[in-house]
C-alpha cells in the first residue's frame, strides 16, 4: 500500500473509530469525552494524529486528563496538574475510580476537605489507563456533579438557584440565614466562593437581577447554587452580625495595629503555615504574635486590657 | 430499564469518618451488582441531594437513606432538596416506624423516584444489632447470659428516634435470643450512663443505633458508662463497670451487614435484588433473620 492510500485509508478507519466510540455513549458523558479531546474544534486528521502522538490535555479544576490511544483504544490519564511532568513510577498508581473518594478526602498535609472543589487536592496519584465510563466515573468523585452541570451550562439549561431562594427554603438551624443583606450575602461569596477558596465559577447571585460584584472566577465548571459549607456558615455570620457594634478604645502602636492586619490577612489567605520560624518580620509571625500578646493582654485574654463586657452570642 | 441506587447520608464539614460507612455499605452492593449504578449522596459533603440525581444516568432510581429515624430529614430536608413533586408525608401512613416507600418523579431530571424510609427503622435491623453483638463478642451464639442494650441519642428534634430504638428492642426481645434487652438513651431516661444498674447479667452488649462513629459514640457514650475517663486512651472491650462486663460495640451502621438493610429496602420498593440480597448476606455474616 503506498502512502497516501495508507493516509486516506487510515483516515478513513478512524472515522468510523470516531463513530463507534461515540455511539452508544449517555449525553453528557458523550458530550464531555469529546470535549477533553477537542473534537469539536480539531479536525479528524489533526485530533488522531494527536491522539496517537503524546495524546489530547485538558484541565478539570485541579484535575489533568490526557487521552491517547492505545492500541487502537482511547486510554485516559488522569492525575494532579503538579504531577503533569512526573513519571508514572513516581506516583501511586491507581485502577479503581472508586479510590477517587479516598484521594479527595484529604488534601497534602492530611487534612480534611469538607469542599471537593477547593484548590487543595492532594498530589502524588495517577490513573494511568481509564477508560471513558471510568474517568468520568473518577472525576465525579472527586467533583461531585460538576460534569453533569457543565453539560447543562452547554445546552443553555443550567437551572441556577440564587441565594434568598436558597437561603428561604432553608428550615430548622439554618431557617436564619435569610436575614443576611445583600451587603452581607456579597462578604459571604467573598469569603468562600472565590478562585484561591473554590474551583467552580459562581453562577448565583443575590437574586436574578441583582449581581454580586464578587468575581466569579475563571473555573471550567458551574457553580448553580450556595452549597452547604457556605450556607452553614452563613449561618454563623448570621448570628454574629446580630450583634450590634460598640467602640472600644484600645492602645497600640502603629507597628501593633499594622501587625493585627498582617495576622488577619494571613489566617485569611491561608499563608500561617508558610511564615518560617524565625522571620520576625512578618507580623503574623508566631514569636510576633506571642510578644504582642505578653505584651497587650491581660491574665483574662482581652486586648489591651479592654473587657468585652457581653458574652460571645451563638 | 436501567436502575440506580442513590444511597442519602448525612456526611460532616468535619469529621471524615462520617461519611465512610457510607462508602462502604455502597461498595458493598456495587460488588454485588444488583443496580448498573451507585451513588452515595450527602447533606454536608458532595453530590449534595440537591444535585444527585442529576450524576446518575439511569432513569429508574432507588432512594434510601441512611438515617435511623424516620422525622426532620426523611420527612423534610431529603424530599424536598431532591425536588420530590408532590411529596406528601401522609403517603408513608407511619406512626414513626412504618414508611416504606413512594413512587415520585423529580422536578429537575427526567427520572423515577422510587423514596424508601431509612434503614433505621426496617425489621431487617434487628438483625444487624444481633450481628454487631455477635462481631463485638466474636461469639456468633451469644446470646444466652448476656444482656443487650439498644443505645439512642433520646430528645431529638423529634420523638420517632426514641420509636426506633424501642421498635428494635422490643424486637429482640422478643425473639428470646438475649437473657435481657433493654432501650437506653444518653440525654434522657433511662439513661446508658448507669447501664449496669438496668442489667442482672454479667455481661452486656452495648449497641448504639447511629449510622457513624463519631463523637457521640466515641467519645460521649464510653465516658458516660465510665468505661473510660478520656476516650483517646480509648477502652477495653470488655471492660468491667461497678461489676458487669460491658462490651461496647460502637455504632451499629458500620456493621457489614448495613448494606443488606440498604438492598432491603429498595426491594421492598420494587428493586429487582433478590439474588444480591443472598450475595450480600453471605459476605457480611447475615445468616440471621428471618
Ligand atoms: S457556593 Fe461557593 S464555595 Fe460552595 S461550591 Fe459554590 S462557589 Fe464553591
Amino acid at each position: 500500500m503506498d502512502a497516501s492510500l495508507f493516509g486516506r485509508f487510515r483516515t478513513a478507519t478512524d472515522y468510523v473509530r470516531d463513530w463507534s466510540t461515540w455511539r452508544d455513549l449517555p449525553e453528557t458523558r458523550r458530550a464531555f469525552l469529546r470535549w477533553v479531546e477537542g473534537a469539536d474544534d480539531l479536525d479528524i486528521e489533526e485530533r488522531y494524529a494527536a491522539l496517537r502522538g503524546d495524546g489530547i490535555r485538558r484541565r478539570w479544576g485541579q484535575l489533568l486528563l490526557t487521552v491517547s490511544l492505545e492500541r487502537g483504544h482511547r486510554s485516559y490519564d488522569l492525575r494532579h496538574e503538579d504531577d503533569a511532568d512526573r513519571s508514572t513510577d513516581e506516583l501511586t498508581t491507581h485502577d479503581d475510580p472508586l479510590d477517587a473518594r479516598h484521594l479527595a478526602t484529604e488534601d497534602d498535609d492530611g487534612r480534611y476537605r469538607p469542599l471537593k472543589t477547593a484548590p487543595t487536592l492532594r498530589t502524588g496519584w495517577v490513573f494511568p489507563d481509564l477508560s471513558g465510563e471510568e474517568v468520568v466515573e473518577a472525576i465525579d468523585y472527586f467533583y461531585p456533579a460538576t460534569v453533569a452541570n457543565w453539560h447543562r451550562e452547554r445546552e443553555g439549561a443550567l437551572d441556577v438557584t440564587h441565594w434568598r431562594e436558597t437561603a428561604e427554603r432553608q428550615t430548622g438551624i439554618y431557617d436564619v440565614v435569610d436575614e443576611l443583606s445583600g451587603e452581607q450575602v456579597e462578604w459571604l461569596a467573598q469569603s468562600c466562593c472565590v478562585d484561591s477558596q473554590c474551583l467552580k465559577r459562581r453562577m448565583w447571585d443575590e437574586e436574578e437581577g441583582a449581581e454580586l460584584d464578587v468575581p466569579r472566577g475563571e473555573g471550567a465548571f458551574p457553580c448553580r447554587e450556595p452549597c452547604s459549607l457556605v450556607v452553614a456558615a452563613a449561618r454563623k455570620w448570621t448570628t454574629l452580625e446580630r450583634e450590634e457594634a460598640r467602640e472600644y478604645t484600645f492602645t497600640l502602636t502603629p507597628s501593633e495595629k499594622e501587625q493585627v492586619e498582617d495576622l488577619v490577612d494571613a489566617v485569611a489567605d491561608g499563608r500561617v503555615g508558610e511564615i518560617r520560624e524565625a522571620d520576625v518580620y512578618e507580623g503574623a509571625n508566631r514569636y510576633r504574635a506571642r510578644y504582642l500578646r505578653a505584651k497587650r493582654f491581660d491574665d483574662e485574654g482581652n486586648l489591651s486590657g479592654v473587657p468585652t463586657d457581653d458574652e460571645e452570642a451563638d | 430499564m436501567s436502575q440506580a441506587l442513590v444511597i442519602v447520608a448525612h456526611g460532616s464539614h468535619l469529621n471524615p469518618d462520617s461519611s465512610t460507612p457510607t462508602f462502604d455499605h455502597a461498595d458493598t452492593i456495587r460488588a454485588a451488582g444488583a443496580f448498573d449504578e451507585v451513588r452515595e449522596a450527602f447533606w454536608k459533603e458532595e453530590p449534595s441531594f440537591r444535585e444527585v440525581l442529576r450524576t446518575v444516568e439511569s432513569e429508574e432510581v432507588f432512594v434510601v437513606p441512611l438515617f435511623i429515624s424516620e422525622g426532620y430529614f426523611t420527612e423534610q430536608v431529603i424530599p424536598r432538596e431532591l425536588r420530590l413533586d408532590g411529596w406528601d408525608v401522609a403517603e408513608w401512613d407511619s406512626d414513626g416506624t412504618d414508611a416504606s416507600h413512594v413512587t415520585l418523579t423529580a422536578a429537575d431530571v427526567e427520572k423515577t423516584v422510587h423514596y424508601c424510609g431509612p434503614v433505621g427503622t426496617h425489621d431487617a435491623m434487628s438483625d444487624v444489632i444481633v450481628q454487631r453483638a455477635q462481631s463485638v463478642t466474636g461469639d456468633p451464639d451469644v446470646g444466652e447470659g448476656f444482656g443487650l442494650a439498644v443505645v439512642g441519642h433520646g430528645t431529638e428534634r423529634n420523638e420517632n428516634s426514641a420509636k426506633a430504638i424501642h421498635y428494635h428492642a422490643e424486637r429482640i426481645r422478643e425473639s428470646g435470643r438475649f437473657a435481657e434487652v433493654e432501650a437506653l438513651f444518653m440525654d434522657e431516661d433511662p439513661e446508658v450512663d448507669d447501664v449496669a444498674e438496668f442489667f442482672e447479667s454479667d455481661d452486656v452488649v452495648v449497641v448504639p443505633l447511629f449510622v457513624a462513629d463519631g463523637f457521640h459514640t466515641q467519645e460521649d457514650i464510653p465516658e458516660d458508662m465510665g468505661l473510660t475517663d478520656d476516650y483517646r486512651t480509648g477502652y477495653d472491650v470488655p471492660a468491667t463497670v461497678d461489676g458487669t462486663d460491658i462490651w461496647y460495640a460502637g455504632a451499629v451502621g458500620t456493621e457489614a451487614l448495613m448494606a443488606d438493610v440498604i438492598l432491603e429496602r429498595a426491594a421492598d420498593a420494587g428493586a429487582d435484588v433478590r439474588d444480591a440480597i443472598s450475595r450480600v448476606r453471605a459476605e457480611t455474616g447475615g445468616a440471621v433473620g428471618d
